[in-house]
């Protein structure tokens, strides 16, 4: 009995050693930082919704990991880069954070990357959408997940410029993601034989797009393309019907959130095609996600929610898989293993560091076609991974 | 003899501080200090209220920014480039708006720096809404190695020291006491022969320069330069902090912009983060209304009172 | 597409229509502060918050009471005009006697609060207000197409401007007002009420601004930080008209607002920053504006 004891204890005693040894945690605890818009324009697609995103897949995960608690911290980074990057770096260098996931503007991405990349820190970017963070600024250590201007440029430019709508005018979002927006969709344009007549950059977060909208008019252009995101897209399409644009040129709303669709007009909206990296309602996987989400949140998830959901959770995945917090030994994992749940579909993360998976080609339904409010998109058709994505570069090859 | 006590004191603390507090929030409340007695020089000893000391801080900022990504420069080159180039800036402005008083100043001064914010938000070489990211601190001296948080914390409160000790000179200078007899009675400084223009208008650029700095050594510290720097909004805050901490006193601006830092500090990323312009706006309304001496002036006279 | 000398008129056209009606705004937020500087001499930082207050007024009264837009157009003024009155009395009077640099600060506090009030309640991503039902449409002209609420903003503001100059300058209430800026201690003497005055005309300046604010509700959308940013800009047209006259700060909003559009066709990289180098120039040729009397 005694014996029996003893062995026991020593059993234990052992095991909790492996464990500790195994489990080779930093500070005992890993720590997600969530950075997200709380209150701007950017709010709807990733803001407290992101935040909401990545506690679920936190719950859905277990709460803790190898035996640690799992904490999930936020910040409003209010669309600056300087305020970003600086609660980035306080999060990194004073509060032990493991890894930095939400992200929504480009901006403040590419201001925050900078310094998890310095600090070797994981960075999991759902609703970013320049290309730049696995092109240009890449780092071993970017995971960029939802979709990029890339894709939409393919999805949404491609088809339109080969049905024969040739001239094009931008009014584009002016900071880092319009440009490489504007900068992606003209090479599509171009090489399918269109041409680019004119572009009005607009700032972020502007309310009167009538000059911007005037300018287009009087462009002659076949399409007026919004390279824009949020709310920017919302208040220049208003500007657009207010000033008849819509009736004598097709507007494209190149990146549209579900939340802004529904807060356009669907007479005006319905019918204008785009691309998105997810929808809610595509069948029973993504419906039951999504109505957890929305029990949650309130409203249906844009993709970037899911985005977030689905790329915590291949990032705990990566951390019990590789058996420890450390950013090297979880990248890896999370490159090895294939990502697959009801967002990521035929996907693979890259060894640049891009999600590439499944996009979606849809409709923005009209009046008529809708069941309620939450009805928006209609699927036209699914744009695999490679044909959606660019190639990756051999200089962003992290092997 | 007692303010000497005080200042070695003061010294001490932030000497260890770093060992104790996050030394980049530490760095950040320095550089604000020297904006903010920078700003001070103007409002308190001469006694005119520019509203668009921002454009110094983003001009410091910029120059210092680029020069470090572009260059290959040390720092402290750098740094003195772009402290000239605020200092440049200042010297235009100040041509354009030291014959203003009052009301008229405060706008005037707003208005320039807004067009400094529109030239920087459309100049390709500040990045725009993205800011200038991914600023290398460097090696000082091409020696000190800046990426280490300790050694840059001391490389600023150098910096900081540099700049307040410039402050008191000029203010104890008998530049400084003309500068006070404007304040107090401009029409007859003038009737003694004083150039009066052109003494504000050098304490002006000495003013702006510093401002320069800050902006300069705040860029090194968190690696980035951004239009918020450059916004109105900052020179607001910087009024702020020194009618918190006491207009007109040497060390009130830098124990306002301690206060206000700091809350920021706390109340930003917190569930509170909402509260912060509702509590700055809330501060300033009081200050004004019943604080106006601000908390060293406060202390000064109850000082004075008791032990005077 | 009709050109004249290789000018496209459609685009000109267009561009100096939107032109105006950012002038109508100008106009009808510096001829607020001028009449505030008039007399009392000070400038009012939160003009620009209490037009951001008209237009969350109006989308409020909507929202909870539904109180219509016309309707709105005339309650949103007078209560904003009222929260005006309450300012001056209980914030501005107190420290009247003290420099005025800390009445700018004062109520630049004030700004910064009810800005972070409505940006902590409403975020700042802005709300929408639709265009009232009668003006939806739109007049096809020979250039442009005109919508049909942006030409019943440069009207309305027009109209207001006018009878608010006529009302100082030609009026007996507008004479009292001008005689109480050039001698209170006369005026009082006489026994007229000055600070009653001074209180009313506080209100009614911050009126027209919370006009402006249901004015902008349906073509802005309506966000706390709305007033501040524009607010700069009409600091600058001030400047440049000078503090001396009514008329000049109607005149100037208009004006600038017509030369931001011009700017935004031949040269859009500019359309941000002519206006504020127009004030560099006049400070230079003219220091105490083209209107202004010399200090």
């Amino acid at each position: 009995m005694k014996m029996m004891k003893k062995t026991l204890l020593a059993a234990s005693v052992a095991a909790v050693a492996s464990s500790a040894a195994l489990a080779n945690v930093s500070d005992d605890k890993v720590k997600i930082g969530v950075l997200a818009d709380m209150g701007g324009t950017y709010a709807d697609i990733c803001g407290q919704g992101c935040v909401t995103a990545t506690q679920m897949a936190v719950e859905d995960f277990g709460g803790t990991v190898l035996g640690k608690p799992i904490e999930v911290i936020s910040a409003d980074d209010q669309l600056k880069p300087d305020v970003g990057s600086a609660i980035v770096r306080k999060w990194i260098e004073n509060e032990q954070v493991d890894a930095v996931g939400g992200m929504v503007s480009s901006a403040v991405t590419g201001a925050a990357t900078k310094v998890t990349t310095d600090a070797k820190k994981i960075a999991l970017i759902s609703t970013s959408a320049s290309n730049a963070f696995t092109t240009k600024a890449c780092s071993p250590y970017n995971v960029h997940w939802t979709y990029n201007v890339v894709a939409l440029a393919n999805g949404t430019v491609k088809p339109m410029v080969e049905a024969g709508k040739k001239k094009w005018f931008f009014i584009t979002a002016d900071y880092a993601f319009g440009h490489a927006l504007e900068g992606v969709a003209t090479k599509v344009i171009n090489e399918n034989g269109g041409e680019v007549v004119g572009a009005a950059r607009a700032p972020l977060g502007t309310t009167d797009f009538s000059s911007y909208i005037l300018q287009a008019q009087s462009s002659g252009a076949d399409v007026v393309a919004l390279a824009n995101a949020g709310n920017d897209t919302v208040n220049s399409l208003k500007a657009a019907s207010e000033f008849g644009l819509t009736q004598m040129m097709d507007v494209a709303g190149l990146l549209v959130f579900t939340p802004n669709a529904q807060a356009m007009d669907p007479n005006v909206a319905g019918g204008m095609r785009t691309t998105t990296g997810f929808y809610w309602d595509l069948d029973d996987q993504t419906r039951e996600w999504s109505k957890r989400f929305m029990e949650r949140h309130g409203s249906i998830p844009a993709m970037g929610h899911a985005g977030a959901y689905s790329m915590t959770m291949h990032y705990l995945k990566a951390v019990e898989a590789a058996g420890t917090d450390d950013s090297d030994a979880v990248i890896k994992k999370m490159k090895e293993m294939k990502p697959d749940d009801f967002f990521s579909r035929n996907a693979t993360l890259r060894a640049d560091g891009r999600m590439v998976h499944d996009m979606y080609y849809v409709e923005i339904k009209k009046p008529d076609e809708r069941r309620d409010d939450n009805d928006i998109f209609k699927v036209v058709s699914t744009i695999p991974g490679d044909q959606a994505y660019a190639p990756m570069l051999p200089e962003c090859n992290f092997k | 003899m007692k303010i000497n006590k005080v200042y070695v004191v003061l010294l001490l603390l932030a000497l260890v501080a770093p060992f104790f507090l996050y030394p980049v929030f530490l760095a950040k409340l320095l550089c604000f200090a020297l904006f903010a007695c920078a700003f001070n020089l103007m409002l308190g000893y001469v006694g005119l209220l520019s509203f668009g000391h921002a454009a110094f801080l983003g001009t410091g900022g910029y120059i210092t920014g680029w020069l470090m990504m572009n260059s290959g420069m040390t720092p402290e080159l750098a740094i003195l480039l772009g402290t000239v180039s605020a200092g440049a800036l200042g010297a235009i402005y100040g041509k354009l708006s030291v014959k203003r008083e009052g009301i008229y100043f405060a706008m005037v001064t707003l208005a320039l720096s807004q067009l400094v914010f529109f030239i920087y938000l459309q100049a390709p070489f500040t990045g725009g809404e993205d800011g200038m990211q991914g600023v290398p601190r460097g090696n000082l001296f091409g020696m000190i190695d800046l990426s280490d948080n300790i050694n840059m914390y001391y490389f600023v409160l150098a910096v900081f020291l540099f700049g307040f000790w410039l402050i008191h000179r000029t203010i104890h200078s008998p530049f400084g006491q003309v500068l006070k007899a404007i304040r107090e009675n401009e029409p007859r400084a003038v009737s003694l022969g004083y150039n009066v223009n052109d003494y504000k208008w050098v304490a002006f650029t000495i003013s702006a320069a510093l401002a320069g700095l800050a902006g300069s050594t705040k860029t090194l510290v968190f690696q980035l330069a951004s239009l918020t720097d450059v916004h109105w909004h900052m020179s607001g805050e910087v009024v702020l902090m020194t009618l918190v901490g006491g207009v007109g006193t040497i060390l009130g601006p830098v124990v306002g912009a301690g206060v206000i830092v700091t809350m920021q500090n706390y109340l930003s990323g917190g569930e509170l983060g909402n509260y912060l312009h509702i509590i700055m706006g809330f501060i300033f309304v009081v200050c004004v209304l019943a604080f106006r001496s601000g908390i060293v002036g406060e202390f000064q006279k109850v000082w004075k009172r008791n032990f005077g | 597409m009709a050109t004249f000398l290789g000018i496209n008129l459609f685009g000109l056209f267009g561009q100096l229509l939107v032109g105006l009606i950012n002038g109508s705004f100008y106009a009808l937020l510096s001829l607020g502060l001028a009449i505030i500087f008039g007399l009392l001499k000070i400038i009012n930082f939160a003009q620009g918050a209490m037009y951001m207050l008209g237009a969350f007024a109006a989308y409020l009264a909507l929202q909870y009471m539904g109180i219509n837009y016309w309707a709105s157009l005339v309650l949103v003024p007078l209560a904003v005009g009222l929260v005006g009155v309450l300012m001056e009395r209980f914030l501005i009077r107190p420290i009247a006697n003290e420099d005025h640099l800390y009445s700018l600060l004062l109520t630049f506090g004030f700004a910064l609060m009810l800005q972070g009030v409505f940006t902590h309640m409403y975020g700042s991503s802005g709300l929408s207000y639709s265009i009232p039902e009668a003006l939806r449409g739109g007049t096809k002209l020979p250039f442009m197409y005109l919508p049909d609420y942006r030409a019943w903003i440069i009207c309305a503001s027009v109209v207001v401007c006018g009878l608010t100059w006529w009302m100082i300058e030609k009026t007996k209430l507008g004479a009292y007002l001008r005689a109480g800026t050039e001698n209170p201690q006369l005026m009082q003497a006489f026994g007229i009420n000055v600070p009653l005055i001074v209180t009313l005309t506080f209100g009614f300046g911050v009126g027209l601004a919370g006009l402006a604010g249901v004015l902008a509700a349906p073509i802005y959308s309506v966000s706390p930080d709305m007033g501040s940013n524009l607010l700069i800009v009409v600091f600058a047209i001030v400047v440049i008209g000078g503090m001396g006259s009514i008329g000049g700060a109607i005149l100037t909003g208009l004006g600038m607002g017509v030369i931001e559009g011009l700017t935004k066709y031949f040269y859009p990289e500019a359309s941000n920053t002519v206006i504020f180098l127009v004030m560099v120039i006049v400070l230079l040729l003219k220091p105490a504006g083209l209107f202004g009397k010399e200090a």
